[in-house]
């Protein structure tokens, strides 16, 4: 017998798309169908009597203009800035370390450049799996003559493209990074006359690294010294590099750290704010980018303007009539401990499903449950719908709506209706005003593009993007001031000038410290658990579950050969593993890109196995993403698993 | 620090087409030039993202004092030349290659082939009813693409959108020699067991139809698939922050298919599994 691994259903849960609005008549009492005015009555009702203590997820897949409205909807008619979104899962550090080096969170270069540079290092990042079509940008540099280094801990299907894979240890970023500047510096290769005509705060870089010699790296890190001094002189002496990240730098506890340990290398040696050589985050979801441009965290009006900045605020509060909080809003880390203490008590989500997408997603339910009010706006009813007290079914952004999308080299770019919605679903911006209406703000846009040409008078990043020009030239990069010209594809050229009035604010170098992972491996949790994607799934696989890939195997354990007969596991075996905080059960794959004491799962079969039980609620305090990238876990064999080893030799 | 790579200027030179003078920038091909006069070559294994591999020979025209025709979508234009798209020995060569392929091949889903037939006066069945065919049947290993073969004109396109010039997979190549050569996976193993992640680019640049999406194929078996009954939507995929561009083909208020514009500056044309097929969420209705 083979135990219980070939007993389970591999097909995912496919989710049938929503058509009718849902309320329940009592707390904790079934769904029923409603009417969209007994719903949106409902919800308008629940949502006015928690003023004050509202918070909003708006959504990093839909378009810019149902975020900006989103946004526009916590500000104006809930009166906070409590709104952000599943970027705080993903890349709220890269936006957080990029706007304290340069006061702007986007990437610096474009996906073009990448094919012209003479280096590109990919950094945490499985971009073949992860971001396919990003890399085919990277495979034609490559083909061009670029060399690649990969730093991941696990020898992905990117390294294989690589001259040099350095596999660290997980959550030793900075370490290596700071072992590079150090050997960058000390072997006179640093950009002297950039330095100090663009940075400040080298001296204390330089301090900062000094004890990050190749031997002492080598022992945090794991990687070899050669290795280490081959990419420092690399990077050093390349005459442009790109320096590319995904999650594996993001998802830590000190992400933002991390991103600025980065940096701190372009600006070491001037590899940024110029064709072929720069900084450049890749995000995850279609509009992450896009999201955080509306105004939709908790720190920005849109157009990436700070809430702080009296001016920026008296020009909205103007165009809106309203009153703009003075301060930062709760993001979504902060507003999920809001509601365990009772500060907030309601909450409208759309899109999101924080139910299974946050690290410790158990502890995540039993906050959203003790809140008094959930609308969950959406296209399925997925496991935070479930939660809600009022479920509105909403248009798919990307095939359903007219709308634009901010990708990850900042080029704004439409989304078009293909499809007409299902039942009585709707789109996301009618919804959100027929419920301002209800709470006193009649707002009405004829159609998307009334949307973003308000948005366009607000932000002068966008001003110059009319539909007709976003159509014109396949989508703009932001900044686009103007409607006649368009910027160069890269960001920050200014600190080249030689007018330090043109050259505006220097970049500061990060001073940060090595803090490693804080969910400490030990002789009771001995392996290091690390997560990703695959490349034929997405997220919680609530959208990419639906389709038939020939690619798809489920979720499994993946460990390294030598810890498989360290364990006595073979592939497809089914285990317990535990944390620290829960334990699931999955079953075992070998992957001969792992190192021993080093496993990996996805979260992209959480209704099979829920990986985030495993993952740590340990946040980074600037931007509040959480360490998904590192738990300590154990491995144990269940009672009663016969091999297949001992079964054949029990048939023979 | 390095100045950003305009593209040099480049210098127009002056050739002679059917006749007429034509001025082209330098390194344009001839079958640029062509399109440019509005002269309508017919093409197959050209392709806008791709560099030609020179296989299928349809678009061959005449160089004045060249001994062999050439093809007209790599040779490039060169000052002083004379070409001759519509003379009787290119007019000739073109019938012939056509009769080649359509009586080995079945050309029932390749665009504009029937048009060409008959515009060129190709007589397929000349070579009577035992004329060598591929002979073929569809491989449907999985649920995303079919490879029919019967319909293969050994264009390379495939095998260059999934190695070297696009996708870097190296799934599929020219087996075989001579009339037994076929597109293959290694070993010529199933789709499944080979190295294929199913992005779909091969279909994207296939002119046959020899590579379709399954939906695609058996929508047309079963005799509902209906393009003048079809939208074309260019959007943006969902899956992740790159930002690919989709078009999406609608029949019915159903995604039928999935492409990705050539000529934008994201995608090139190509696209991930995800993005190709991953659409099936949005109509779980």
């Amino acid at each position: 017998m083979k135990s219980s691994a070939r007993r389970r259903d591999r097909t995912p849960k496919t989710y049938a798309r929503l058509e009718h609005p849902l309320v329940r008549d009592e707390k904790g009492g079934p769904f029923r169908q409603a009417t969209w005015e007994e719903a949106l009555d409902r919800a308008a009702e629940g949502l006015g009597a928690a003023r004050g203590a509202f918070g909003m997820f708006s959504c990093a897949r839909a378009t810019n203009e149902m975020n900006y409205v989103a946004q526009k909807f916590a500000r104006v008619v809930m009166g906070t800035n409590n709104v952000d979104s599943c970027n705080r899962t993903c890349h709220a550090p890269s936006v957080a370390g990029l706007s304290a080096a340069f006061g702007s969170g986007g990437g610096t270069s474009s996906y073009g450049e990448v094919e012209h540079t003479d280096l590109i290092v990919m950094w945490g990042s499985n971009a073949r799996f992860a971001h396919p079509i990003f890399f085919q940008h990277v495979l034609k540099g490559i083909r061009n003559g670029a060399r690649m280094y990969a730093v991941d801990p696990r020898r992905t299907s990117t390294a294989e493209w690589a001259e040099s894979w350095m596999g660290l240890n997980v959550g030793t970023d900075i370490p290596l990074a700071h072992a590079v500047g150090r050997e960058i510096i000390h072997a006179g290769l640093h950009n002297t006359a950039f330095i100090e005509q663009a940075t400040t705060g080298f001296e204390e870089y330089a301090a900062e690294v000094e004890p990050w010699t190749l031997t002492v790296a080598e022992k945090v890190t794991g990687v070899p010294a050669a290795a280490i001094r081959d990419l420092a002189h690399a990077y050093a002496r390349a005459e442009r590099a790109q320096l590319c990240w995904t999650l594996g730098i993001t998802e830590h506890h000190n992400g933002t750290d991390n991103v600025r340990a980065l940096i701190n290398l372009s600006l070491l040696t001037g590899h940024v704010g110029r064709f072929g050589s720069g900084v450049q985050p890749l995000r995850g979801q279609n509009n992450v980018q896009g999201g955080g441009d509306m105004g939709a965290i908790p720190n920005r009006l849109p157009g990436f303007q700070d809430i702080l900045e009296p001016d920026v605020r008296r020009k909205f509060e103007t165009a809106w009539d309203t009153v703009i909080q003075p301060h930062y809003g709760l993001n979504l880390t902060d507003m999920f401990e809001a509601m365990e203490t009772g500060d907030l008590r309601a909450v409208y989500c759309i899109g999101e499903n924080p139910a299974q997408s946050e690290a410790d997603s158990e502890q995540a339910v039993t906050r959203m449950k003790a809140l008094d009010f959930l609308v969950v706006q959406d296209i399925f009813l997925t496991k935070t719908a479930e939660l809600a007290d009022v479920v509105l079914p909403a248009t798919a952004a990307w095939c359903e709506t007219d709308g634009t999308s901010t990708n990850s080299e900042r080029r704004v770019q439409r989304v078009r209706k293909a499809l007409d919605p299902p039942g009585e679903a709707r789109e996301d911006i009618d919804i959100i005003c027929d419920l301002a209406t209800r709470l006193g703000h009649p707002w009405k846009f004829a159609d998307a593009e009334t949307v973003w040409n308000e948005l366009r008078s607000l932000s002068p990043d966008h001003y110059g993007m009319t539909y007709d020009r976003l159509t014109e030239h396949h989508g703009i990069q932001w900044p686009c001031p103007d409607t006649e010209r368009i910027e160069p594809t890269y960001l920050h050229g200014r600190l080249w000038e030689a007018d330090p009035a043109k050259r505006g604010r220097l970049a500061p170098f990060g001073i940060v410290k090595h803090d490693p992972p804080v969910d400490l491996t030990d002789d009771q949790y001995p392996i290091r658990l690390t997560t990703g994607r695959r490349l034929d799934s997405y997220n919680t696989g609530v959208q990419s579950g639906s389709f038939a890939s020939p690619l798809r195997r489920g979720e499994y354990l993946e460990l390294c050969p030598e810890d498989a007969e360290l364990y006595g596991v073979e592939v497809g075996e089914e285990v317990q593993i535990s944390s620290r905080r829960g334990s699931v059960r999955a079953p075992v794959w070998i992957d001969p890109g792992l190192r021993p004491g080093l496993a990996f799962m996805t979260m992209h079969f959480p209704d099979e196995v829920d990986t985030n039980q495993l993952t740590i609620e340990a946040n980074c305090p600037i931007a509040g993403t959480a360490e998904f990238k590192a738990s300590a876990i154990r491995i144990d064999k269940l009672p009663g698993y016969v091999t297949e080893m001992s079964a054949t030799a029990a048939r023979s | 620090m390095t100045a950003i790579p305009l593209q040099l200027p480049r210098r127009l030179l002056e050739f002679t087409l059917d006749g007429e003078p034509t001025r082209v920038p330098e390194g344009a091909t001839i079958l640029d030039a062509c399109r440019a006069a509005g002269k309508d070559i017919p093409t197959l294994c050209e392709g806008d993202t791709l560099t030609p591999k020179n296989a299928c020979r349809v678009c061959v025209v005449e160089v004045e004092g060249a001994r062999t025709l050439a093809p007209a979508c790599s040779r490039r234009a060169e000052a002083g030349m004379k070409v001759l798209t519509d003379s009787e020995r290119a007019r000739t060569s073109r019938k012939v290659v056509l009769e080649l392929l359509a009586s080995s091949t079945d050309l029932s889903t390749t665009p504009r082939a029937a048009e060409w037939i008959k515009e060129y006066e190709a007589k397929p069945d000349r070579f009577g009813p035992d004329a060598a065919r591929v002979n073929e049947t569809p491989k449907i290993d999985n649920d995303l693409y079919v490879r029919d073969l019967d319909k293969c004109i050994l264009c390379y396109k495939c095998v260059d959108a999934c190695g070297e010039q696009w996708q870097n997979t190296f799934a599929i190549s020219v087996a075989g020699r001579g009339f037994d050569a076929r597109i293959s996976t290694e070993h010529a193993v199933a789709l499944p067991e080979s190295a294929c992640v199913y992005c779909g680019n091969c279909i994207e640049v296939c002119p046959t139809g020899a590579l379709s999406f399954k939906s695609e194929f058996d929508m047309r078996e079963a005799g509902t698939w209906d393009e003048s009954a079809q939208t074309e939507t260019t959007t943006i995929c969902a899956y992740c922050g790159v930002g690919c561009n989709l078009t999406l083909h609608v029949q019915e208020n159903e995604i039928v298919k999935v492409t990705s514009p050539h000529d934008n500056p994201v995608t090139h044309g190509n696209l991930c599994i995800k993005g190709r097929f991953g659409y099936q969420h949005a109509q779980q209705r």
